[in-house]
């Protein structure tokens, strides 16, 4: 399959990056890792006729932790973040995310910033996001803005950037201790989408009490959902079976699957109940470990 | 646009349009025909290369976005007339039937030894888990990845 012809811009600075963008508007899309854009091209679903690969800016791939967040730079590949002792360490559900994203050979390319960036509730990033509770932050020719991640998706493959913006950094709060996550994700084989998958991430307090839960959910609704009523079910409590039953049950009505290949919209809604409770039980395991 | 590669070492230029692929470049520019082209959906991994000593698809990037970069497809595996142990040992445990997706198992299973020389069986079926074989050959496939570490760390 052959994409259609686009002008290619290769610009070594961000600055060049975003005024070629400013000037080139809606004509133009940003090339990160392109595992998700690429594909599109070459079934013409997007026909873009220019791209601007910011692959040669120096400067926009790293993973650290600074001033109480971990910092990860727009076009780290997720390779690197599963290959990271820091997020392997201390960021469990961002590890269990990373290493179910497509396959192994499509993390060595593929973005963290280009996951978020393209908007897909299928991509499994951004629930994880949402439970983090992060930070975008993206550069444009008007100069840098953060943006946090519930107001970051706005439809599907559509986000609060503007057409000049690049995501430059993914900031996640450091976890306070008692914390713990897990990304539970089913799919038909390695490489396909979730049929449904549930990022939770928790923080215990003193006797067992849960004094933060965040829960995203993939692939059930035109956006990435945030299990609201759910994670407010969760906060004041301690968390014992009857507590994550009534929570998975809340997760389920939030979610708003449409029915597919994968499964119906009854199934869809049962597999984000069971899934968030096995999220929860083992995000909870590793709140008390500590680790 | 002008793109500069060095391919298994050996430098090469080629004026192409921006929309080439990476796998197009290699098998009809520079007729490298070692690197195969399976799904063009980047499901099956048969047009991995590696790109800078990483595995990546050469059907889903442009040949520009290599301008500058080192390629190695499965014809650089060989060398001085001597198969390379994963070759040997895909030959020595039957790790293919029909051969299609073999050379991007080799260049996929390349990279992973170099990161993870004494990898378990599960390691292995995780590292491969973006390689599809249709004769499913894996358990041999595995075989041979076994063969191969053995050898490389001088035990076989």
């Amino acid at each position: 399959m052959i994409p259609g012809a686009f002008e290619y811009h290769a610009p070594g600075s961000l600055g060049e990056a975003t005024a070629l963008l400013a000037r080139l508007g809606p004509d133009a899309k940003v090339l990160s890792g392109g595992q998700s854009l690429i594909p599109l091209m070459k079934l013409r679903l997007a026909t873009p006729p220019h791209l601007v690969d910011i692959n040669a800016i120096p400067g926009l791939a790293y993973i650290r932790e600074d001033g109480g967040a971990l910092r990860i730079g727009g076009l780290t590949r997720e390779a690197d973040l599963e290959e990271s002792d820091l997020v392997r360490r201390r960021y469990q559900l961002l590890f269990d995310t990373c290493k179910v994203i497509a396959d192994p050979i499509v993390r060595n390319l593929a973005t963290v910033g280009g996951n978020l960036a393209h908007g897909d509730p299928a991509n499994d990033h951004p629930a994880t996001m949402l439970a983090l509770g992060a930070e975008v932050v993206a550069v444009g020719s008007g100069g840098e803005r953060k943006i946090p991640i519930t107001s970051f998706f706005t439809g599907p493959f559509s986000t609060a950037l503007k057409t000049d913006e690049i995501v430059t950094e993914i900031r996640i709060p450091t976890p306070r201790p008692g914390s713990g996550g897990a990304y539970v994700k089913m799919e038909r084989k390695v490489g396909d989408f979730a049929t449904a998958a549930v990022a939770v991430q928790i923080t215990l307090g003193a006797g067992g009490v849960c004094e933060q839960a965040g829960i995203g959910l993939t692939n059930v609704g035109s956006v990435p959902i945030r299990a609201e009523k759910a994670e407010a079910a969760l906060k004041g409590k301690r968390l014992d079976e009857a507590a994550i039953k009534q929570a998975a049950q809340l997760a389920a009505e939030a979610a708003q699957p449409a029915a597919d290949l994968r499964g119906s919209v009854e199934y869809k809604k049962d597999l984000v109940r069971v899934l968030t409770g096995r999220a929860l039980r083992k995000a909870i395991e590793r709140a008390q470990k500590g680790d | 646009m002008l793109v500069k590669v060095a391919i298994n070492g050996e430098k090469h230029e080629a004026d192409v349009e921006p929309r080439l692929l990476l796998v197009h470049l290699i098998r009809e520019v520079l007729r490298l025909t070692g690197t195969h082209i399976g799904c063009d959906t980047t499901h099956c991994g048969a047009c991995t290369v590696l790109l800078d000593g990483r595995p990546v698809k050469s059907c889903t990037m442009f040949a520009v976005q290599a301008n500058g970069h080192e390629i190695t497809t499965v014809e650089g595996l060989e060398q001085d007339g001597k198969l390379h142990p994963l070759q040997e040992g895909f030959m020595a445990e039957h790790g293919l039937q029909c051969g299609y997706c073999t050379p991007g198992m080799l260049m996929t299973s390349v990279a992973f030894l170099k990161k993870n020389p004494r990898p378990t069986e599960d390691e292995i079926r995780w590292a491969i888990s973006g390689n599809l074989c249709r004769c499913t050959g894996y358990v041999n496939i595995v075989k041979a990845i076994q063969h191969a570490a053995a050898k490389l760390q001088g035990g076989a």
